[in-house]
């Protein structure tokens, strides 16, 4: 009997091994290249339609010419308001899962809890925003239910983001400055949060981004169609960037004409998204070298 | 006096935190109460729209009928009463605005005084009327019979097969293309998506170097960053018409365009999870493999992917999550028809897009809305389902550890 040639069993193992990792090298540039694509599209034609006057200026003769001013504006208010309620909240919750809680039910409760609004689909969050917001708490179309409602979308966001960013905190810290007789909250106040802040601004940046591209939440809690005034009170209805971008694109009377202004308005939303994780990415960065170094 | 003081805020402070941490749960709990809330209220109600009334002539001997008949009827597919199991008259239609055909404006008066009157002698004068009227034109001493029209029942609910929300007189609310939509469009996404996925997820955490880890790895949190109407843009302007012209079809928005930007979508979920899972993989166990004489590749096969098998079905679980609940890109490339699909290169309609295109156009309170609610309800189970699904897959890894 003669034994498999050894060598030839050796080339074959290398020649799949050549062959296995150049296929998946090749489908993980070709996911890399539809991004860039996708984000290449939107700049070429986007870049022609931006200017000073676009996001400056209110839009004209049935939204295919003007600026889409009021869609920012917008959006900025919806993206605070969501923070301003989203991001205490979801803090003060990470600190009480990691600092606070011991290990049981409850911490299981609450765990599966997060984890389970983190699932629902925005447009889930839109019907209720719509229902208990809108119609039963009577707040109506405006930005204060909008707001509530994203708030409500991005929370899951924040206490990832805040637990992961206290976790990171070495337990050293802690156990210091507890046995120097501070109490829990100093701990957790003087103590972990300086070192966690960094990591919890950029969970911030990144829910930002995240909350300013949403759709779904708003069509029913705040959006409005056309609307060439700023709104003067949280109880306004107010454009928003993103569902501009639908309605234009969809559904408005002249399609054609107004593509610009929709690759435009595209770019924007692009725009935001980009400063929003290369910020979060210069954030992690820099200070996670500057904890290294000391 | 001091320490009192400080302890007392601590407490508060601790107070404060648990109540922090209870507001999500608080919000699921009354996710599920409002969606539940109006969503069930559908089964209590008739298909027929509050204050409308369905009549007969006395004679007939049908007393109620399903919403589906009535659709027939008035769409004239059943054009005898002996397919409902009546008389074998012929049906005559009867709309409020054909009453000037039977009588004359004075007969109905100014104010439609007369009205009610004129209803109630044209039932009893045609043995085949079927008359679908306001309730207040309903005469006191009424000569027809008025039918009584079934609620909507479970199984019409899930099993219908056709959705018309908004018909007159009768709405119909058959879910199944919906589910069937959404499932279809899902599919197509996740079988796009897996491969690439799973190639990438390999490669980042076995092949490639940690400078082209650390430049692909912030490139597909972008991905997962890109708001999903500018996806639904893209999918717009670039693939609805490329696939018209490759398939060569009428319009280009069809289930295909709609798996190809989930599949996109969902990318970043899969290769995020199952990359955390393979990077898991114990080093012992890479090595022994590695000294056994085994190449890299048979080492990732072999070794690597059953090891993260689990992490790798969540992440494929989670991914068909993301497709299933995804909204605005689906509604704006997908063609919207609620019709069961029978090939991936027509339109479809997923339950998200139905809801965002519909809810607008509901009034509050009516049968309509909260039919959407009751969609909602059933993208809530759907997604809670997925949860608890990815929880036991990951959960069973641990148990295996020990």
């Amino acid at each position: 009997m003669k034994l498999p040639d050894e060598h030839k069993l050796a080339k074959r193992k290398k020649r799949d091994q050549a062959i296995a990792f150049w296929i998946f090298r090749i489908l993980s540039y070709a996911i890399i290249a539809i991004l860039f694509t996708i984000l290449s599209f939107i700049i070429y034609k986007g870049a022609s339609a931006i200017s000073w006057d676009f996001i400056t200026k209110m839009p004209e003769e049935g939204m295919t010419k003007g600026g889409i001013y009021p869609a920012i504006i917008g959006t900025l208010c919806l993206v605070c308001g969501s923070m301003v309620f989203a991001f205490p909240i979801g803090v003060l919750a990470a600190i009480y899962m990691n600092e606070y809680v011991k290990d049981g039910i409850i911490k299981k409760i609450i765990k599966q809890m997060t984890n389970n609004l983190a699932g629902i689909p925005s447009i889930v969050f839109g019907l209720f925003g719509m229902s208990l917001f809108v119609n039963k708490l009577g707040f109506g179309d405006s930005i204060l239910a909008g707001s509530l409602t994203l708030g409500l979308l991005a929370l899951p966001v924040v206490i990832r983001t805040t637990e992961e960013a206290l976790k990171a905190v070495d337990n050293t810290f802690r156990h210091a400055s507890l046995a120097l007789g501070a109490s829990k909250w100093e701990t957790t106040s003087k103590v972990v949060l300086p070192i966690a802040f960094p990591n919890i601004i950029t969970g911030l940046i990144l829910s930002i981004g995240r909350v300013s591209g949403e759709t779904a939440p708003i069509l029913f809690t705040v959006a409005a169609y056309f609307l060439p005034k700023l709104p003067a009170s949280i109880f306004d209805q107010a454009m928003a960037l993103p569902y501009h971008l639908y309605v234009i694109s969809t559904s408005g009377t002249n399609i054609e004409e107004s593509r610009p202004i929709a690759y435009g308005t595209a770019l924007v939303l692009i725009i935001i998204v980009l400063i929003a994780n290369l910020l979060a990415n210069g954030l992690r960065k820099y200070f996670g070298r500057k904890v290294k170094m000391n | 006096m001091k320490t009192f003081y400080k302890k007392f805020a601590e407490k508060f402070i601790e107070g404060l935190l648990m109540l922090s941490g209870t507001v999500t749960s608080l919000t699921v709990v009354l996710i599920v109460f409002f969606l539940f809330k109006e969503g069930v209220g559908v089964f209590n109600q008739k298909p027929v729209e509050d204050g409308y009334v369905i009549a007969v002539n006395k004679n007939n001997p049908l007393d109620k009928v399903v919403s589906e008949d009535i659709k027939n009827i008035y769409d004239q597919k059943i054009t005898h009463w002996n397919e409902v199991g009546g008389n074998p008259d012929s049906i005559i239609l009867f709309r409020l605005e054909d009453i000037s055909n039977y009588y004359s404006d004075e007969a109905i008066g100014e104010n439609f005084e007369g009205l009610a009157g004129c209803i109630s002698r044209l039932t009893d004068s045609l043995p085949g009327i079927i008359a679908f009227f306001p309730e207040k034109y309903l005469d006191k001493n009424f000569k027809g019979k008025v039918l009584d029209v079934d609620k909507i029942s479970l199984s019409e609910f899930f099993m219908g097969e056709e959705w018309f929300p908004t018909a007159q007189p009768s709405a119909q609310l058959g879910v199944m293309p919906l589910i069937l939509g959404t499932l279809w469009v899902s599919l197509g996404a996740i079988l796009l998506a897996l491969p690439l996925g799973l190639a990438a997820s390999i490669y980042m955490s076995e092949i490639a170097n940690d400078r082209v880890r650390s430049i692909m790895k912030p490139l597909i949190e972008l991905l997962a960053g890109i708001p999903s109407v500018v996806y639904g843009f893209f999918g717009l302007v670039i693939i609805v018409p490329l696939i018209q012209e490759t398939f060569n079809l009428p319009v280009g928005e069809t289930g295909l365009a709609g798996s190809i930007v989930l599949g996109i979508m969902a990318l970043p979920t899969i290769i995020t999870i199952s990359e955390d899972a393979m990077r898991n993989t114990p080093r012992a166990m890479k090595e022994a493999s590695l000294a056994l004489g085994a190449s890299k590749w048979q080492t990732i096969y072999k070794v690597v992917v059953p090891y993260s098998i689990s992490g790798i079905t969540a992440g494929a679980i989670l991914g068909i999550g993301r497709a299933i609940g995804e909204t605005m890109a689906v509604l704006m490339v997908t063609g919207n028809a609620a019709v069961i699909p029978h090939s991936i290169l027509e339109p479809v309609r997923t339950i998200p897009a139905t809801i965002a295109a519909e809810l607008g156009e509901a009034p509050a309170g009516g049968l309509h809305y909260k039919a959407l609610f009751a969609l909602g309800c059933i993208l809530f189970l759907i997604t809670l389902f997925i949860n608890l699904s990815v929880e036991f897959v990951t959960g069973r890894k641990k148990h295996n550890k020990h």
